[in-house]
């Protein structure tokens, strides 16, 4: 970097040509029209959504609330509410680039609407979008707000930390959002593969977005991976041995585990892309012994496990799930513990059949094929232990189980072809085509997404203390089913006919009738989207006939349905004892829950932190000035970044005590809700009837 | 009481361990695998070393640019810097005074600035013989590493200034004492990747 790029004018590569309509004012052809209104159009939708966000936070005077409530605070349940909100906005948005996809490929014969430019950016976003700004913060809003209860803890070992990584998080996500507004994403896909992305082929900032919200991101989730495994191994209540945890906080504590040891590739690969680009580097490129494959490897050494951090907690919800709604201890928890470690160490040993066709001998590929096939060993041992917790339980239909069941289903077909996929020779002749697209989707969305939703029907409960409307749900949920087959099912088809993936025109006839079917599928899932929409609408005007304060509506299993709901902030006023699996069930039938401690201690928590916001503004200050090439603002964010842990090092007064007067009275006025509470019989549970006490049923009665 | 001291024997956090003890232990366990996750990442960037030593592109390799006396005096700086931090965490553990552990630091500290001042020169003297990073893919390669470690020693030098400026405002509190216990970590762990740097890097290079 010379002197001169340093002192370049204050705004750096920004300008008019930044905006998104700039092209279609300056050359108004038809293509260009089409194409800036389509991204205007987007561009709208953010600023107009943040504008009303922030008209209503200040109608309603809450940005006080915000900030000390919300934004500031330490603790876990709210750190995992923030998460899920983040992971819901960017669903929507990915989804509604998925649509357009679909639209474009079903009108895609001789042309379509959309430029080529514009299609790859909508694919990169999506998939960007879908992988580390929807699945994560989703898996990762769920363990933070259910493990640390399940294993009987008040918070996680580090909740300031856990706020850091929030904020990080969030920072790259409005970096992605931001890219609608200013300038244009990354063309390179969600890999973003060099030399394509470096800079003699990419020059614009497109990759640079991708980099930073990558590096942002990539640096939260190591920071929560090393944040939940400390929790799951230090702060278990008194009793409970591994063997005796929920299922969820194995696979909780695999994917962090996970985390911790991929994440740092990604790290490394996003690092020397950033090199290559800003410093002349010549990691990747083609000249001067640059070789892109060191990218491949390193990226996928991050990517597949990548994946298992995704499907793991998933796997986990799925267990509670079916265990919950089918009145049954999980079948086979040693095998399932074991499935979900082997699968964890497995995640490791098949990076490399992401590119079977990049150039390596025959015996590396086959012995990277078949390891790759091995995973189906212990991913199956799964879906039969889940069949067995079915059989002979009374299952109760409820919308978390319809997505379980429709799981089982659907991945197992994803599964098998996954499974055609792990043999090289197959692969070359599918590879890069939307077969592979069908695969992929096929274990993302019915594995990775219905797992979340499910948990997210679960769990809503618990932590705000409503249920969800269960009709809205139900609907829902079938329209991501079909939704889903619709709109995947047909590219298997199209991808064994020949059409490569990331397709924005084609010339083949014998495609439409297909890709017609899936655009229906494409409209379905956002049908499925609005239902959900509606669905939360309509819950929050019932939510003073579905109240559930007593906590435990669905007759759970774990912990965290043995306190009030929503809980208070130290989660339970007296740490349960544990001695065995399903620990609340285990209260429930020695008449041990509900019970009133002799006496009450001081609860020591962590005070609220700037910390966490703090790094979110600056990580983000920091990622758009290195985009736009505004080196004062890096420089600037770069020491405020400094100067912030430095400052955090010199606090001292960091914890708060709850006193032992407040606690006794929050826990007696749950336990007199919890008295006066109908005990709800399971066929009544979607009711209003229910409100969060279970009844009990004699051993050896059929419920 | 006994079985307390074997569970900690770094520590000294106060006359009745108890609850100090269990939040030094979930602190430094996290800082233990946060190292795990830092070690993967050098592991990376040795693996992109390794993997590039040869594509110099017909521009200098390791025979004309690395300066073994230099690198030689380097490691011993960083070495002997290890083994000055050793002997504060041992004047931390039998409770010398306050001055004597701020005398060891300032000599790690001195040796530490000492090895960076020496790499500095090394990496400016290879950009002076045409060795930039920007010349081939194992200058990339090469200057993603050393100066990753360097970088790590940096911080670790903020790092000790801080908590030299926590003790003068606070006096050995329980968040130095693990502050202290965590940098001593960090350090030794650099130590290891130097160690694992002068062989793979510099030995193997000149051989």
């Amino acid at each position: 970097m010379s002197l001169a790029t340093i002192f370049q004018p204050a705004l750096g590569r920004l300008g008019l040509d930044s905006l998104p309509f700039w092209a279609m004012v300056q050359h108004p052809t038809e293509a260009n029209v089409i194409n800036g209104c389509i991204a205007t159009g987007a561009a709208s939708i953010v600023v107009i959504g943040l504008i009303v966000t922030v008209a209503l936070i200040t109608k309603y005077h809450k940005w006080g609330v915000l900030w000390s409530e919300w934004l500031t605070s330490p603790d876990h349940k709210k750190i995992g509410i923030m998460y899920v909100v983040i992971a819901l906005v960017m669903l929507a948005r990915a989804l509604m680039e998925a649509w357009l996809m679909r639209a474009q490929q079903a009108f895609g014969l001789g042309g379509g609407f959309l430029s080529p430019d514009h299609f790859a950016q909508l694919f990169s976003t999506h998939g960007t979008i879908m992988i580390f700004f929807m699945a994560m913060p989703f898996l990762t809003g769920l363990i933070n707000y259910v493990m640390p209860q399940q294993i009987g803890a008040r918070d996680v070992s580090f909740p300031v930390l856990n706020s850091i990584s929030l904020g990080l998080t969030a920072a790259g996500a409005a970096l992605v959002m931001i890219s609608l507004v200013i300038g244009t994403f990354s063309t390179g896909g969600w890999f973003g593969y060099p030399p394509y992305t470096e800079a003699n082929f990419s020059p614009g900032v497109g990759p640079d977005y991708w980099i930073w919200a990558l590096s942002l991101a990539g640096l939260g989730s190591t920071l929560t991976g090393i944040n939940f495994a400390v929790t799951i191994y230090k702060e278990r209540a008194p009793g409970m041995k591994l063997l005796h945890m929920p299922l969820f906080t194995w696979t909780a504590l695999c994917t962090s585990i996970l985390m911790i040891f991929a994440m740092p590739p990604l790290t490394v690969a996003t690092a020397q892309l950033a090199l290559d680009r800003y410093l002349g580097f010549h990691f990747f490129t083609n000249a001067l012994g640059g070789n892109m494959m060191h990218f491949a490897n390193l990226f996928w050494l991050f990517g597949h496990p990548e994946v298992y951090i995704l499907i793991l907690p998933a796997f986990g919800v799925y267990s509670e799930v079916i265990s919950t709604f089918s009145t049954k201890a999980l079948f086979g928890y040693r095998s399932m513990v074991m499935a979900t470690m082997a699968i964890a160490i497995l995640s490791f040993t098949v990076w490399l059949h992401h590119f079977f066709t990049m150039g390596q001998s025959a015996n590396i590929n086959a012995a990277f094929g078949i390891a790759s096939m091995l995973i189906g060993i212990p991913t199956g041992v799964k879906i039969y232990d889940w069949m067995w917790t079915m059989f002979r339980g009374r299952v109760r239909f409820t919308v978390p189980m319809v997505y379980s069941i429709a799981f089982i289903f659907l991945f197992v077909l994803g599964g098998m072809s996954g499974i055609l996929l792990a043999n090289p020779s197959i692969d070359y002749q599918v590879h890069n085509t939307v077969f592979l697209v069908a695969h992929f989707h096929n274990v993302a969305v019915p594995g990775v997404l219905f797992g979340m939703l499910a948990g997210y029907h679960f769990w809503f409960p618990k932590a705000f203390g409503f249920r969800l409307n269960e009709r809205w749900g139900l609907i829902s949920a079938w329209c991501w089913i079909f939704g889903f087959m619709l709109a995947f099912f047909p590219l298997y088809a199209l991808g064994i006919m020949g059409l490569p993936r990331r397709t924005v025109a084609y010339s083949q006839p014998s495609y439409v009738p297909l890709e017609i079917v899936a655009f229906i599928g494409a409209f379905l899932i956002i049908a499925a989207l609005t239902a959900l929409v509606i669905q939360l609408w309509v819950s929050v005007k019932h939510r003073n006939e579905n109240r559930v304060f007593a906590g435990d509506p669905w007759d759970g299993r774990s912990l965290e349905w043995a306190n009030s709901a929503p809980p208070p902030e130290y989660n339970f006023a007296v740490i349960p004892v544990v001695n065995g699996r399903d620990a609340f069930t285990m209260a429930k039938e020695n008449g041990t829950a509900y019970r009133q401690p002799d006496r009450y201690v001081d609860i020591k928590m962590s005070k609220n932190s700037a910390l966490g916001p703090v790094v979110a503004a600056i990580g983000f200050a920091l990622a758009f000035g290195l985009v736009w090439h505004i080196w004062w603002l890096v420089i600037l964010c770069f020491f405020a970044a400094v100067a912030a842990m430095i400052v955090r090092g010199f606090a001292r007064d960091t914890t708060k005590i709850v006193s032992a007067q407040e606690v006794r009275q929050e826990h007696r006025r749950w336990l007199d809700a919890v008295a006066d509470a109908n005990a709800v019989s399971h066929a009544d549970e979607t009711k209003s009837v229910n409100q969060g006490r279970a009844a009990q049923v004699p051993a050896g009665a059929v419920p | 009481m006994r079985r307390e001291v074997i569970r900690h024997p770094g520590l000294n956090l106060g006359p009745a361990h108890g609850e100090a003890n269990e939040a030094a232990q979930t602190m430094l366990f996290g800082f233990w695998v946060f190292l795990m996750s830092d070690a993967i990442l050098f592991g990376m960037v040795f693996a992109s070393y390794v993997t590039s030593v040869h594509a110099t592109a017909g521009g200098p390799g390791p025979h004309d640019l690395y300066d073994i006396k230099s690198v030689f005096i380097e490691t011993l700086l960083l070495l002997t810097s290890s083994f000055t931090f050793g002997l504060a965490s041992l004047t931390l553990k039998y409770k010398h005074s306050q001055s004597r552990l701020i005398a060891w630091l300032a000599v790690t500290l001195l040796l530490g600035i000492g090895f960076l001042g020496f790499e500095v020169h090394d990496l400016l003297s290879m950009i002076a013989k045409g060795g930039a990073p920007s010349r081939s893919g194992f200058l990339s390669a090469f200057f993603d590493l050393v100066p990753l470690h360097g970088l790590h020693v940096t911080a670790g030098c903020i790092w000790l200034i801080c908590l030299v400026g926590q003790m003068a405002r606070y006096g050995l509190d329980t968040k130095v004492k693990l502050g202290i216990l965590r940098l001593a970590l960090f350090w030794h762990f650099l130590d290891i990747v130097w160690i694992a740097i002068f062989s793979v890097v510099y030995l193997a290079g000149l051989t």
